[in-house]
């Protein structure tokens, strides 16, 4: 009887661990611990090229991440890249008129959406759509018109 | 001639033990449900599947995870990129290495006791035993193995790759200096919960699914002499690795593959 006692409180143990190794792959190792953040407003944007943006990529503003990107389709009319971005809701007073480019965080690290600030008095809230936006720019493209500028002798 | 009506024997001997495992299986399985109300013969399997085996698990993930900071940080400094360390280390951790060779290790401690124990129940005449005094073997004592076996899988994968990453942390931040913030950040950023953690737990349901269902069929299928039994306990050990090593190709091809 003690001996089965005994054997239950290591299976629990053994239980107990495995649950929190995998909290702690949730938590630590893993991105869902900034996942109870998410709570936010959308706004959309529309780019002619997103390069390498892939949902989830960080959208920031002065440096700070102020939420990341939910979605990315295509508009079927205007060929452009419809992106969404959640915008967490501590971050509520962004002006309308900011803009959106894509960057490329070092060389060739992953590519995230920097917004800056406008000057007008209303902001951004659910729904709404920045105007102000600048396609990212793709590395072999600015190679090729370098080349090509070469080659032309200027 | 002679080597066709190998080929020929070898084949239908191979589909008949396939045959075999696919019934047990299928008994198993129908077994199962029947367990929850009797679950403290599961409780004692796992104490004999999962936490014997944890000494094991923890100890090799410590060290693997070691050497792949090691490794990891000798290569990625080649590059300026050491903070790459802790997408490095989570990432082949969690998709990889965690599920992978916690099941093979798995095979080998406990599979290899589940067929031994099984294959003397049955040369002792155990299981028969039991079926002269109508309890059905397969309830008795092969369901609560295998829900045991593939409970304790996926609890000592991730086991083994938290501790993976404790170790390539203490490594990599103790020893090689890797600036800790950076390490655990850059790991979060890239590693994704969905993608990568949960698609490894997956992995290793799988793998302890089909690690326990091999063990527990060679001993239940095992010739009941002391032979047989160890030759059974060894076809675990080989036949588990195939099928782990083939699955993992096969599971990875499905989930990471764009």
């Amino acid at each position: 009887m003690m001996q089965n006692k005994q054997a239950e409180i290591l299976v629990g143990l053994f239980v107990a661990a495995g649950l929190a190794a995998l909290f702690m792959l949730a938590m630590k190792v893993s991105n869902l611990g900034d996942l109870a953040d998410q709570q936010g407003y959308q706004v959309t944007a529309n780019f002619q090229n997103i390069g390498g943006l892939k949902v989830r990529s960080p959208v920031s503003m002065a440096g700070v991440r102020v939420g990341r990107v939910a979605n990315i389709k295509l508009d079927p009319n205007t060929y452009d890249a419809v992106v969404t971005l959640n915008i967490y809701s501590q971050y509520d007073t962004i002006p309308l008129d900011s803009s959106a480019s894509i960057f490329t965080a070092g060389l060739l690290g992953e590519q995230y959406i920097g917004l800056e600030a406008g000057a007008d008095d209303f902001y951004l809230a659910d729904g709404d759509e920045i105007m102000l936006t600048q396609p990212a720019v793709v590395l072999e493209q600015i190679i090729g018109q370098f080349l090509y500028s070469q080659a032309e002798g200027n | 001639m002679m080597t066709i009506r190998r080929l020929g024997r070898w084949g239908l001997s191979t589909m008949e033990r396939l045959g075999r495992a696919s019934l047990l299986l299928g008994q198993v399985l129908v077994g199962t449900p029947a367990l929850f109300l009797r679950f403290s013969l599961v409780v004692q399997q796992l104490f004999y599947v999962g936490v014997l085996s944890v000494l094991i698990i923890v100890i090799s993930g410590l060290f693997v995870g070691m050497v792949l900071g090691l490794q990891g940080y000798n290569t990625l400094v080649d590059f300026g990129a050491e903070e790459s360390l802790g997408v490095l280390v989570s990432l082949s951790l969690v998709r990889e290495l965690g599920p992978v060779v916690s099941a093979l290790l798995f095979a080998g401690r406990a599979g290899s006791a589940l067929t031994a124990e099984v294959g003397l129940m049955k040369s002792t005449e155990q299981l028969s035993g039991m079926e002269m005094m109508a309890v059905d073997p397969v309830r008795r004592v092969i369901a609560p193995r295998f829900l045991a076996g593939v409970v304790s899988m996926p609890l000592l994968a991730a086991i083994f790759s938290a501790v993976g990453v404790l170790g390539a942390f203490l490594v990599g931040h103790g020893l090689l200096g890797v600036d800790d913030g950076a390490f655990w950040s850059q790991m979060q950023a890239k590693t994704d919960w969905y993608d990568d953690v949960l698609n490894g737990v997956i992995k290793s349901i799988v793998f302890g699914f089909v690690v326990t269902w091999i063990a527990l069929f060679e001993g239940y299928d095992a010739v009941p002499t002391s032979e047989g039994v160890g030759r059974a306990t060894t076809r675990t050990v080989v036949h588990s690795a195939f099928a782990i090593l083939g699955l993992d190709f096969v599971l990875t091809a499905l989930m990471f593959g764009e």
